[in-house]
């Protein structure tokens, strides 16, 4: 570990990159840099001059940071992390996390493979803290849901609130639908009704 | 459905027409493949995932093909085009003040190339005597036709692409906002950006590459030779299919059904009308609403154009060596040029070299400079006054 080396995240994601950056800085790099904006991304990298790029795979802005390597007239040229194919696995590992590395000028492979483990192990972790967000936000959208068909179901049929979810239930499990579908159904039905 | 599962990535490009139709239209299905496209945001993922495996075959830039064979810029893996997505197909937008300035410089016809490139240079040379800003032109990738389409053109007309201009990589759907912003002044990309462009008054067509070129290879459907050799039925009915999909592309008849499943949000995400100015080569070149027409703005399947041409290979190539990314050596030409394998179309469709055309002769029938010899590039480019110095 070389807590001396300058890196730069880009990354559009500020949460991501803001994930990353703390678990660089945990693991004592303190010279971290965040490029969120595309613009003028070469100039602004170049004004950093780092010794290590690391950029996500959903980022258009990866052919743009290609055109450094074929610049005859700068002095340190990245490199990408998958040129050395020895270690098959780990390039997977970054290519499934969503992530790509450039190491710039002659700074040995095995002095970043640390950084790249701590990127790979970090997007994973947004993806997994993602997916529960997503998951949390439906189920709270389908809870919505259910209450106002209840409310219809109670109003309509004058029904107390425990009698509206067991018709609901009972639906559901005849049509073999989501309880949620249902309640989207009945919704739409009273629209109509009005 | 069942089938070998296979996953192929593609950029958002009227020129990968053959492999969204050959999926969308089940003549991948047909010939027994399940095929999963995968849609990519750049050339870079591209390249690394069919590198890595995550792809088995891509839409691929054709000089991407070329560098990954010969390990220029990124790492040296084999990839061979056994069938030809799209000849031609790019254009060269420019932004309304530089359009006027080149029409203001011309001694003549600015739709000649010759013409447009000679007064480019005037426009140049009369900023830098009042201390203006070079210009800057946008293109997709270090290794791309739509660099060497730019470079070639100007450099007929005496501009020297890195000492005169500046030229900066864009992804396709960035280009048409970099030009509204002013952050290009012109941009050569595939279509429909171009039209995308002209279509908010923001551009001007200045050129269709097949105006400088007669025939330029644009995207290959790339595989890994390894990939090839291991697969070898597979790599057939994968031919079969996209030969299929080519020849349904070009029937007029077929085009608006075409054009409405390209314009999927999905797919390339444009609205059809666009998309199939671009299948017609009936494009809308200016925001006044002049059209310009060339039936060869985009060819498909037509004129042999998804046959892959070793000629092809060998004029990217040169243009490698032309500007500095490639040493020029004997093997390295032999690999280029095997990375086409019309033996590989021939065997799948059963044609043969006589289905390959006879114009132009050299195989690219370039606007300006002497007629291309694949097996000299040095002589060839001896030709060429603007180059860099060998690497």
């Amino acid at each position: 570990m070389d807590p001396q080396l300058k890196i730069v995240i880009v990354d559009e994601n500020p949460i991501r990159a803001a994930i990353l950056e703390d678990g660089l800085r945990e693991a004592g790099h303190v010279n971290v840099a965040r490029i969120e904006n595309r613009t003028g991304l070469l100039a602004r990298i170049y004004a950093i001059d780092p010794d290590v790029i690391l950029i996500d795979l959903e980022n258009p802005s990866r052919d743009e940071l290609e055109q450094m390597f074929q610049m005859s007239r700068a002095v340190k040229r990245p490199v990408a992390m998958f040129v050395d194919q020895s270690d098959t696995a780990s390039i997977q590992a970054s290519v499934d996390a969503g992530v790509s590395a450039y190491i710039v000028g002659n700074l040995q492979k095995d002095r970043i493979k640390t950084i790249l483990d701590l990127c790979i192990s970090r997007f994973n972790a947004f993806s997994r803290l993602q997916d529960e967000l997503d998951r949390a936000k439906s189920a709270l959208e389908e809870r919505k849901v259910i209450d106002r068909a209840k409310g219809i179901l109670m109003k309509a049929k004058n029904m107390s609130e425990e009698d509206a979810y067991a018709l609901l239930r009972k639906t559901a499990m005849n049509e073999k639908k989501k309880i949620a579908e249902v309640a989207q159904s009945v919704i739409i039905a009273s629209e109509m009704f009005k | 459905m069942t089938g070998e599962k296979l996953r192929i990535g593609f950029i958002p490009l009227a020129d990968a027409t053959a492999l969204l139709v050959a999926v969308d239209k089940s003549f991948t299905a047909q010939e027994g493949l399940d095929v999963e496209l995968v849609r990519e945001v750049s050339w870079s993922n591209i390249r690394d995932k069919l590198n890595i495996g995550l792809f088995d075959a891509a839409h691929l830039i054709a000089p991407v093909a070329i560098a990954s064979s010969l390990g220029l810029g990124h790492v040296k893996v084999p990839i061979i085009a056994p069938f030809g997505l799209a000849v031609n197909g790019n254009a060269i937008t420019v932004s309304p003040a530089l359009h006027a300035a080149i029409a203001g410089a011309a001694e003549g016809d600015i739709s000649d190339p010759m013409v447009s490139a000679r007064a480019l240079a005037r426009v140049i040379a009369a900023r830098k005597t009042q201390g203006e800003e070079p210009l800057t032109f946008g293109m997709t990738f270090p290794f791309s036709t739509h660099n060497y389409h730019l470079r070639f053109w100007m450099a007929a007309g005496g501009v020297d692409p890195d000492e005169d201009i500046r030229m900066v990589v864009l992804p396709p759907p960035y280009m048409v906002e970099s030009l509204q912003n002013k952050h290009v002044d012109a941009f050569c990309v595939g279509a429909p950006w171009n039209s995308v462009a002209v279509d908010l008054g923001i551009g001007h067509i200045l050129h269709f590459v097949s105006e400088i070129f007669a025939r330029a290879a644009e995207k290959f459907l790339g595989v890994r030779q390894r990939w090839a050799d291991d697969n070898p039925d597979m790599l057939m009915r994968l031919i079969r299919a996209h030969r299929r999909a080519a020849d349904f592309v070009e029937i007029v008849e077929n085009r608006d059904e075409v054009a409405a499943l390209l314009a999927a949000p999905n797919r390339i995400g444009v609205a059809a009308d666009v998309i199939r100015r671009t299948l017609d080569g009936h494009l809308k070149v200016s925001p006044d609403g002049t059209y310009r027409d060339d039936p060869r703005y985009l060819l498909v399947g037509r004129e042999g154009a998804a046959r892959p041409d070793p000629r092809q290979a060998a004029w990217l190539y040169a243009q490698m060596v032309r500007w500095g990314q490639a040493p020029l050596a004997a093997d390295m030409l032999k690999l280029a040029k095997a990375v086409c394998r019309p033996d590989l179309y021939d065997a799948a469709l059963g044609t043969s070299d006589a289905s390959s055309p006879a114009e132009p002769r050299d195989g690219i029938g370039a606007f300006a400079g002497p007629a291309f010899d694949p097996d000299d590039i040095e002589a060839h480019l001896a030709a060429f006054d603007i180059k860099r110095e060998p690497v």
